[in-house]
C-alpha cells in the first residue's frame, strides 16, 4: 500500500558489534539516522555504566566550546556559518585527541589573558586617577594660607624636635584621593563628625567619566584633599577613606615634586597603553582562529558526546568480546542499517565484522510515517492529536486535501485566497533562504507553507461558487434574473423594494456557482442560509461516514471480523438511516419544489421544511399541513420513515450487547480466577484483553454506545460551522466594503483622491488583519476540530509512540532550537 | 430554471477526468498513491461542492428582493431593459 496508508512496519534487531569497531559503526547509524536504540543498561546508574570516563572528557570538550563561544560573544566576533555540505562527522580517535588539546590550549590561553588583561586595566585605571589627582590639586595647594600651614614641606625629619615642635605647634597634614561623586557629600559628614569640625576638605570634580572598578561602568568621581592636624586623625581619616572605598593616592606638595611626578605618571601611562593594545591584538588574533574552527568543533563534540550515550545502552556479552545493542528500525531501511554497520567496521578495520539479527516480539513497536516536506505539516497536525497506533490506518493521507476544503468552505472569498496563496507561494519559493530564521511564530507559520497554499488554493474554488470577491460577486456568465416589472411599477415613487418571482423572473441557472443578482438583493441572507446549511450538513453526514468506514479498515487489518458485524455495521446503518436519509430528503426537496409547478403541493408556499420533517419521523408525530399542500413529500414516505426509525432503533441493543456477548461467548469456561480484578485502561479503549472481567467490557460498551448515538447527533449539529463561519466572514467582508471603502467614493476629483487613499489604507489593513489572519486562524481552528473530533473520533485508536531515532541531523537541530 | 442536462454532464465530466482520468496517468514512483488520492479527493469534493450550489438554485423558491435603483442600474450594466408600460 501506498507510503501514508497506514504506519510502516519495524522490526527489532539486534546488533553484535566489535567493541574497537563500535565507535564507527554507531557513528554511521547516526549518520544514517534509522534506528531508535533501546536502553538495555537501564537499572543500572549513569555513573557505573561503561563509557561514563568518554562521557565525562565530552562533557569538558563542551564546557571548553561553551566558554570559547561566550568569549567571542562578549567581543562580539562573528562565527562564520557552515554550509550544510560542510558538516563534519564524527571524530575518529586521533581526532578526538587532537581535538582535546587545541581546546585546552585555546581555553588556557583566553583564561591567561583575561588574569592579565583585568590587571592590566587596574594599573592603567590607578595611574589615570593618580594623575587627575596631581593635576586637580594645583588649586589647593597654591593657596598661601596653605603653603604656610603645610607641615610636610618640612626639612625632611633631620631634626626630631623640631618636627615634634612643628607638630604641637599645629602643622597641617594632608590625605589626597579620589571617590565617586554620589558618596562625596556623606564622606563630607562623617569626615566632620569624626573630626569634629577640625578638618578642612575641598574637592575638585574629574571631568568626564571614570570607569568604576567594582561595576565597570562609567561613573563621576571627584578629587578630594582633606587637611588636618595629628597623627590620631590621620589614621581616622585613613580608615574613613578605607570605609568609602576611597583611593588614596601620594601626593606630593610642592608644585616642582608634582611636576615631575605628572610627567613620570604620563610616561607610564603611555606605557601601559601600548602593552594594552598590543594585548587586545594578540585576544582577537586568538579568538578570530577559534571563531573559525569553533562551529565545526561544536558539531564535533556534539556528535562524539551522542555517539557514547548510545554506547552505554549496549551491553557487553558473557565472553566481553562482542556489544550487544537492541534498536528498532523500519523494514525498509534494513538494508540501510547492513550498510551502515558494514561501513564502520571497514573504518576501523575490525577482523570481525558486526552484524545484525531480527528478533520477533510482542512489544509494540513505535509508528514511523515516511513523510516529505509537503505531507509533514499535515502529519503533524494528526499527531497532536495522538501519535497513531502501530499500524493503525493514518487520516492524514485524506487530510491533505479534506482539511483545506472544509477551510475553504468556512473562508470563501476569492480576495482573501489570493492573499493567502501569495504569502504561501513567497514562503515555498524562498524555502531556502527562510529555513534559517529561528523566530517562533515565523516559524509556525513556515512550517505550515504547504498548508497554507492548499488553503488558498481551495479557497479561490469556494470564492468561485460563493461568487464572493472582497464581497462584490462577478458576472461573468449572465445572471439568470431579469426584472420583469414594467416601467411605471419600476419608478413610482411609493416603493421602495420589489420581489422577483422565481416562475416569472429566472429564465436559467446560472452555470458556475451563485447568481450575482443575489450581492445586491436585500434577502441575499435567506438564500444563502438555506443553500450553507444544507451543504454543511451535506459534508458533515459525507465525512462521517468516510470515519466510520475507515475503522471496516481497521478491523481487516487487526483481523477482528466480528467487530464488523457487531460494531461497524450498526453504526453505519444509524448514520446512513438517519442522517444520510437527511441528506436525501435536502436533495429531493431541490429537484421537486418548484415555483413554475402546476401542482400547487409541489409549490414554494408548501415547501416543508426538512427539519420539521425530521423531528416528526423521529417522534413519530405529524404536523397539519397547510391549505392545498401535503405533509409528505412523497407517496409512502411515512412508511419508509417508521421502518428507517425503526431499524435505527434496533441497531442500539446490537450496538450495546453485541460485542460483549460475543466475547462472553468466545471465553473459555474455566477462566481461572474471573474476579481478578484488573484495572481498566484509562484510555477506556481497551480491546477486552484475555483477563478483562465482563462487567468492565460491558460497561465500556455501553459508553461507546451512548457516546456515539449521541455523536450522530451532535457532531451532524457541529459540522454547521461551516455555515456560521462562512456567514461571519461574508458579513465582515461586506460591513468592511460598506462602512470604510465606500465612504471614499462619495467626495468628487482631488479630494476624493486623498480620502480613498486613506480609506483603502485602512480597509486593506483591516481586511488582512481581521479577514485574513483573524478568521483564517479561526477557520484552521474549527477545522481543526472538526478533524480531530468529528472525523477522528470514529475509528483513531491513537495509542502509539513516536518513533524517534538516533540521527545526528535530529539532535544538532535540537539543540540549535534548545 | 430546471437543470440543464448538457451542463450538469459537463461539469461531472470534468471532475471525472482529473479525479479518475488524473488518477490513472500519474507517473509511477513512491508518491504515486498518494497523487491518486488527492487528486480523486479533490475532484470528488469540488463536483460536490459545485452541484450543491448548482442544485440549490435551479428551482429556486424565492426571489431576490432589490431596491428600486438597483434594478434601475441592471437594466443599464446588464443589458436588460425594462419593458415600457
Amino acid at each position: 500500500m501506498g507510503d501514508m496508508f497506514r504506519s510502516e512496519k519495524m522490526a527489532l534487531c539486534q546488533l553484535y558489534i566489535q567493541p574497537e569497531a563500535a565507535y564507527a559503526s554507531i557513528a554511521e547509524l547516526g549518520e544514517s539516522g534509522c534506528v531508535q536504540f533501546r536502553d538495555l543498561n537501564d537499572q543500572i546508574n549513569s555513573f557505573q555504566r561503561k563509557y561514563v570516563n568518554e562521557v565525562r572528557r565530552c562533557d569538558e570538550m563542551e564546557r571548553r566550546v561553551r566558554y570559547i563561544e561566550n568569549q567571542l560573544r562578549k567581543d562580539e566576533i562573528k562565527m562564520p556559518e557552515l554550509d550544510p555540505d560542510q558538516e563534519p562527522s564524527a571524530p575518529n580517535p586521533r581526532e578526538i585527541i587532537d581535538l582535546e588539546a587545541q581546546l585546552e590550549k585555546t581555553e588556557n590561553e583566553l583564561r591567561e589573558m583575561s588574569a592579565n588583561g583585568a590587571s592590566l586595566h587596574a594599573n592603567f585605571r590607578h595611574m589615570q586617577e593618580l594623575k587627575s589627582v596631581l593635576e586637580n590639586t594645583e588649586g589647593f595647594f597654591s593657596d598661601q594660607e596653605v603653603i604656610n600651614l603645610d607641615s610636610n614641606r618640612q626639612t625632611e625629619g633631620d631634626d626630631p624636635t623640631a618636627v615634634q615642635a612643628g607638630a604641637q605647634r599645629g602643622q597641617l597634614a594632608f590625605v589626597a584621593g579620589v571617590i565617586k561623586l554620589e558618596r562625596f557629600f556623606s564622606f563630607e559628614r562623617m569626615l566632620w563628625r569624626i573630626s569634629r569640625g577640625n578638618i578642612f576638605l575641598r574637592r575638585n570634580d574629574i571631568s568626564g567619566l571614570c570607569e568604576d572598578e567594582e561595576t565597570g561602568r562609567q561613573v563621576l568621581k571627584t578629587v578630594f584633599v582633606a587637611f588636618f592636624q595629628g597623627e590620631q586623625l590621620k589614621q581616622r581619616v585613613k580608615k574613613v577613606c578605607t570605609g568609602y572605598h576611597a583611593d588614596v593616592y601620594p601626593c606630593p606638595s610642592s608644585a616642582v615634586e608634582r611636576a615631575d611626578m605628572i610627567r613620570d605618571v604620563n610616561t607610564r601611562l603611555e606605557d601601559l597603553k601600548m602593552v594594552l593594545n598590543q594585548s587586545a591584538d594578540h585576544r582577537n588574533r586568538v579568538l578570530s582562529s577559534a571563531a573559525k574552527h569553533l562551529a565545526r568543533w561544536t558539531i564535533m563534540v556534539k556528535k562524539m558526546k551522542a555517539i557514547y550515550h548510545i554506547l552505554n545502552y549496549f551491553n557487553p556479552d558473557v565472553t566481553g568480546k562482542c556489544l550487544i545493542g537492541e534498536g528498532w528500525v523500519p523494514v525498509r531501511d534494513l538494508p540501510t542499517v547492513q550498510q551502515a554497520l558494514s561501513r564502520g567496521s571497514k573504518l576501523s578495520e575490525s577482523s570481525i565484522p558486526a552484524f545484525m539479527n531480527v528478533i520477533s516480539t510482542n512489544e509494540q513497536p513505535p509508528t514511523f510515517t515516511r513523510t516529505n516536506k509537503f505531507t509533514s505539516g499535515f502529519q503533524n497536525l494528526i499527531d497532536s492529536y495522538g501519535m497513531a497506533s502501530y499500524r493503525e490506518v493514518n487520516p492524514a493521507l485524506y487530510t491533505c486535501i479534506t482539511f483545506p476544503f472544509l477551510f475553504a468552505v468556512m473562508f470563501g472569498d476569492m480576495g482573501h485566497a489570493l492573499i493567502l496563496v501569495a504569502f504561501a507561494s513567497w514562503l515555498i519559493i524562498k524555502e531556502r533562504q527562510l529555513a534559517s530564521i529561528k523566530e517562533e511564530i515565523f516559524n509556525i507559520f513556515f512550517g505550515g507553507r504547504y498548508i497554507i497554499l492548499l488553503m488558498g488554493l481551495f479557497s479561490l474554488y469556494t470564492g468561485l461558487i460563493y461568487n464572493d470577491v472582497f464581497s462584490k460577486s462577478m458576472n461573468i456568465f449572465g445572471s439568470g434574473w431579469q426584472n420583469q416589472y414594467n416601467t411605471s411599477t419600476v419608478t413610482d415613487e411609493n416603493i421602495e423594494y420589489l420581489t422577483m418571482r422565481p416562475n416569472i423572473s429566472n429564465f436559467k441557472t446560472y452555470p458556475l456557482g451563485m447568481d450575482p443578482v443575489w450581492q445586491l438583493a436585500d434577502n441575499k441572507i435567506i438564500f444563502l442560509n438555506t443553500f450553507k446549511m444544507k451543504l454543511s450538513i451535506v459534508f458533515g453526514v459525507l465525512h462521517m461516514i468516510f470515519g466510520v468506514c475507515m475503522s471496516v479498515v481497521n478491523f481487516i487489518h487487526y483481523k477482528k471480523y466480528a467487530s464488523i458485524f457487531l460494531e461497524f455495521l450498526p453504526q453505519i446503518l444509524f448514520l446512513l438511516l438517519l442522517f444520510g436519509y437527511m441528506v436525501f430528503m435536502m436533495f429531493y426537496k431541490w429537484i421537486v419544489y418548484n415555483d413554475s409547478s402546476l401542482d400547487q403541493s409541489l409549490s414554494p408556499g408548501c415547501a416543508p421544511s426538512i427539519l420539521i420533517l425530521f423531528i416528526n419521523m423521529m417522534l413519530f408525530g405529524n404536523q397539519e399541513p397547510l391549505e392545498g399542500c401535503k405533509e409528505y413529500m412523497f407517496e409512502g414516505q411515512e412508511l419508509l420513515q417508521t421502518i428507517f426509525v425503526v431499524v435505527a432503533i434496533i441497531c442500539i441493543p446490537w450496538m450495546l450487547l453485541g460485542k460483549p456477548l460475543y466475547i462472553k461467548a468466545k471465553r473459555p469456561k474455566n477462566l481461572p480466577a474471573p474476579n481478578q480484578t484488573v484495572v481498566a485502561p484509562a484510555g477506556g479503549h481497551g480491546h477486552g484483553g484475555d483477563d478483562e472481567p465482563m462487567s468492565e467490557i460491558f460497561i465500556q460498551q455501553a459508553i461507546h454506545t451512548i457516546e456515539y448515538v449521541l455523536s450522530t447527533i451532535s457532531h451532524t449539529a457541529s459540522y454547521l460551522r461551516l455555515w456560521a463561519l462562512s456567514l461571519a466572514h461574508a458579513q465582515l467582508s461586506e460591513v468592511l466594503w460598506n462602512m470604510i471603502f465606500s465612504m471614499g467614493f462619495i467626495f468628487d476629483s482631488y479630494i476624493g483622491c486623498i480620502v480613498i487613499f486613506l480609506t483603502f489604507g485602512a480597509w486593506s489593513g483591516l481586511t488582512v488583519g481581521i479577514l485574513v489572519l483573524i478568521e483564517g486562524l479561526s477557520a484552521f481552528l474549527h477545522t481543526l476540530r472538526l478533524h480531530w473530533v468529528e472525523f477522528m473520533s470514529k475509528f483513531y485508536e491513537g495509542a502509539g509512540y513516536a518513533f524517534a531515532p538516533f540521527s545526528f541531523k535530529q539532535i544538532l537541530e535540537d539543540e540549535g532550537e534548545g | 430554471m430546471g437543470a440543464a442536462v448538457l451542463l450538469v454532464l459537463f461539469f461531472t465530466g470534468l471532475w471525472a477526468a482529473i479525479g479518475i482520468g488524473g488518477s490513472i496517468i500519474t507517473p509511477r514512483g513512491p508518491q504515486q498513491k498518494l497523487t491518486q488520492c488527492i487528486l480523486m479527493l479533490t475532484a470528488g469534493c469540488c463536483w460536490l461542492f459545485w452541484l450543491c450550489c448548482y442544485m440549490a438554485q435551479m428551482n429556486p423558491l424565492i426571489g431576490p428582493r432589490l431596491s428600486k435603483k438597483v434594478i434601475q442600474v441592471m437594466a443599464q450594466s446588464w443589458n436588460m431593459p425594462i419593458t415600457d408600460g
